[in-house]
C-alpha cells in the first residue's frame, strides 16, 4: 500500500529554509571572512574572530536573533536533505518512520543546544 | 506475478547514482550537489559546537582560534567553501527549476527533440560561472587575507 | 543506387544473455552481423535470430517507434531498438543489455510489472463528477487549443521504460513512482477535461513520489518520443506547492458543449457484444 502522508508541506518549508540559509549564510560569510576588506560590525577593529568582536556580536540582540533563525533554517534544510537521501536508499517502512522521528529529535536537540548557548553567552563578561 | 522461473534482480543500486560516464552534465551536478550537501551538513553540526565554545570565555576561545589557524583546518575550510559555494548556487538553480520557472512550457515535440534541459542550459552556465567566481573569491580570501 | 549504399560492414554485437533455467547470472555473448546502411538494431537482432542463434529473446512489435516494446540498453544508453540505426552509433561494435532497474526475465526481456503498477497507481484516466455524461455522452468537451497544448507533449508517452531506466532515483528506491508515472499524473492533472486533481495530488505529494525527483534530467535526455518527463514533474511540483500554500485557484473540469438545437444527432453506437466470456 502506498504511503499517503503528504510531503508537500515538508518540501515547501525545505525550499523556504534553503532561501533563508542562502541569504543569511551569505551575510555570515561576508562578516566572518571579508572582515579585512569590509570591516563592518568589528568595533574592536581587527579580525571578526577576535574575542572582543565575538562578544560584541553575542551581546547584540540583532545578531542573536539572526543566528537563531539561521540555526533553525540550516538544521531543517540539512536534515530534511539527509532524510531524503536515506529514504531513497530503500528502507523498510518501519525504518522510514524511525528515521523521520530520529531526524526530528536530533534536529530539535541541536537547535536547543544552539539556543541555550546563545542565551548563556549573555552572562559572559565582555572584558577579556 | 505469474512467472514461475526465477528472475534476475537487475537494479543498478548506488552505482546508478554515479552513472557510467555517458550521462548529461545535469546528472553529475545532482550527484555533486548531494555530496556537497552531506559534507557541509557534517561540518555544520561540528561548527555548532565550535561556535558554542564562546560561552566559556576568552580563556577557551582564544586558544581554539589559534588552533584553527593550523593548515589542516585551513584545507578543510577551503573544502567547505567549495562545497558550500557549489551547493548554494546550484541550489538557487534547482529552486528556479523545481518551482517551474526555468523549465519552460509544454511544447509540441518536433524531431530533433529539445527538452527542458535545453531551456535551462543558459541558467546552468551562468550558475557554474558564478560558482567558480565564488570559489576563487573565497579561496583567495582564505589563502591571502587570513581567513 | 550507388554501390556504397549496399556495402556491408561487420559489426560485433555484444549481447547480455540470461537463461533462468541454466544461468545463475547474466553473461555476455558475441555475434557478428553484416550490416548495411539503413539497418536498425531490431533488424540486426532478427538477423542473429534467423541465422546464428535462434534462442535469443527480446520484445518487439510495431518496429516503427510507437509501441515502446523494444526498449533496451544500447551501448549504455536506453533507447528503442527499432528507432536506432546501427551505423549511426558505431562502426565496429555495440552492446545490448536489458533495461536496468527492472528484473530480467530472460535475455533482453525485462519484467515491466513495476512500470505498469506505478502507472496504475496514479489513476491514469479522466475523472469527472458527471458520471451520467461519461456513460452516455451528449456532446463534446469544451477544450481550447491552448488548454490542449498544456499537456499534449506529455501525452505522447509510449510507456517504453527508457526514462525509468535512466533515472538515478529509480536505481535505488523500489517504491519510487518513476518519471513516467509522475509525468502521466501531470498530464491528467493539467488536462482541462479532468477533475481528479484532488485524488492524484495525494498520491504524487506523498513520500517516494514527485519530491524525490531532483532534476538529474536523464529521463528527458533518453526519451525516444520527446515527452520531456522532467519538465512535467517540475511543473507538477510547482502546482503542488501553490496548491499547498493556497495561492492558486483550481479550475473546475471543463464543461460539455451541447450540440446545436437545430441538428438531428445520429443514434448512439450500440455497445458491441462481448468477445470474451464474462464471468
Amino acid at each position: 500500500m502506498r504511503d499517503m502522508k503528504s510531503e508537500v508541506g515538508y518540501w515547501t518549508f525545505f525550499i523556504i529554509a534553503g532561501i533563508v540559509v542562502f541569504i543569511l549564510l551569505f551575510f555570515h560569510m561576508m562578516i566572518i571572512h571579508m572582515d579585512q576588506l569590509l570591516g563592518f560590525f568589528n568595533p574592536a577593529g581587527g579580525s571578526a574572530l577576535d574575542w572582543k568582536n565575538v562578544i560584541y556580536r553575542s551581546h547584540s540582540a540583532f545578531f542573536t536573533i539572526i543566528y537563531i533563525i539561521l540555526l533553525a533554517a540550516a538544521l531543517y534544510h540539512g536534515f530534511y536533505g539527509l532524510r531524503t537521501i536515506l529514504f531513497e536508499l530503500g528502507l523498510k517502512k518501519r525504518i522510514q518512520s524511525l528515521v523521520t522521528i530520529a531526524v526530528w529529535i536530533i534536529g530539535i536537540t541541536l537547535f536547543s543546544v544552539g539556543v541555550f548557548a546563545n542565551i548563556a553567552v549573555q552572562t559572559v563578561k565582555a572584558a577579556g | 506475478m505469474s512467472n514461475n522461473e526465477k528472475m534476475y534482480d537487475n537494479r543498478l543500486g548506488i552505482i546508478g547514482w554515479l552513472g557510467g560516464g555517458r550521462w548529461g552534465i545535469e546528472r553529475y551536478l545532482y550527484i555533486i550537489h548531494r555530496l556537497a550537501g552531506v559534507g557541509v551538513l557534517i561540518f555544520f553540526v561540528l561548527h555548532i559546537f565550535e561556535g558554542n565554545l564562546r560561552i566559556f570565555g576568552p580563556e577557551i576561545w582564544n586558544p581554539v582560534m589559534r588552533l584553527m589557524e593550523h593548515p589542516v583546518f585551513k584545507v578543510g575550510e577551503l573544502l567547505i567553501i567549495i562545497g558550500f559555494a557549489f551547493h548554494a548556487i546550484n541550489g538557487i538553480r534547482l529552486i528556479l527549476i523545481e518551482l517551474g520557472w526555468a523549465v519552460g512550457k509544454a511544447e509540441e515535440p518536433v524531431y530533433p527533440y529539445k527538452s527542458s534541459l535545453n531551456t535551462q542550459r543558459p541558467l546552468m552556465v551562468i550558475m557554474l560561472l558564478l560558482t567558480i567566481l565564488l570559489i576563487l573569491a573565497g579561496g583567495f580570501d582564505l589563502m591571502f587575507l587570513g581567513h | 543506387m550507388e554501390k556504397e549504399n549496399l556495402q556491408k560492414s561487420d559489426i560485433i554485437f555484444h549481447i547480455r544473455r540470461f537463461d533462468p533455467e541454466r544461468d545463475e547470472s547474466p553473461h555476455w555473448e558475441q555475434y557478428t552481423v553484416k550490416v548495411e546502411s539503413g539497418m536498425t538494431i531490431l533488424d540486426g537482432l532478427h538477423q542473429i535470430k534467423q541465422n546464428q542463434d535462434s534462442s535469443l529473446s527480446w520484445r518487439f512489435s510495431c518496429r516503427m517507434g510507437v509501441c515502446g516494446s523494444c526498449a533496451m540498453l544500447v551501448s549504455g544508453k536506453p533507447t528503442l531498438a527499432c528507432n536506432t540505426q546501427i551505423l549511426d552509433i558505431t562502426d565496429r561494435a555495440l552492446t545490448l543489455a536489458p533495461l536496468p532497474n527492472f528484473d530480467i526475465i530472460r535475455d533482453l526481456v525485462p519484467d515491466l510489472t513495476r512500470l505498469f503498477e506505478d502507472h496504475v497507481a496514479i489513476e491514469p484516466y479522466i475523472q469527472r463528477q458527471d458520471a451520467e455524461e461519461m456513460e452516455n455522452p451528449t456532446g463534446e468537451f469544451f477544450q481550447t487549443p491552448h488548454e490542449l497544448e498544456r499537456y499534449l507533449q506529455f501525452s505522447y508517452c509510449i510507456k517504453c521504460g527508457c526514462c525509468m531506466t535512466a533515472c538515478p532515483t529509480m536505481a535505488t528506491d523500489r517504491e519510487y513512482l518513476g518519471p513516467m508515472a509522475l509525468a502521466q499524473a501531470y498530464r491528467y492533472n493539467t488536462d482541462s477535461r479532468d477533475g481528479g486533481h484532488e485524488r492524484r495530488k495525494r498520491i504524487v505529494g506523498a513520500a517516494h513520489s514527485a519530491f524525490n525527483c531532483h532534476y538529474a534530467g536523464e529521463c528527458s535526455n533518453v526519451c525516444p518520443k520527446g515527452v520531456d518527463p522532467a519538465r512535467a514533474i517540475q511543473l507538477m511540483k510547482r502546482d503542488l506547492v501553490l496548491d499547498y500554500l493556497k495561492l492558486k485557484k483550481r479550475k473546475k473540469a471543463c464543461r460539455v458543449m451541447g450540440i446545436p438545437s437545430d441538428v438531428e444527432p445520429k443514434p448512439p453506437i450500440p455497445f458491441p457484444p462481448y468477445t470474451v466470456e464474462q464471468k
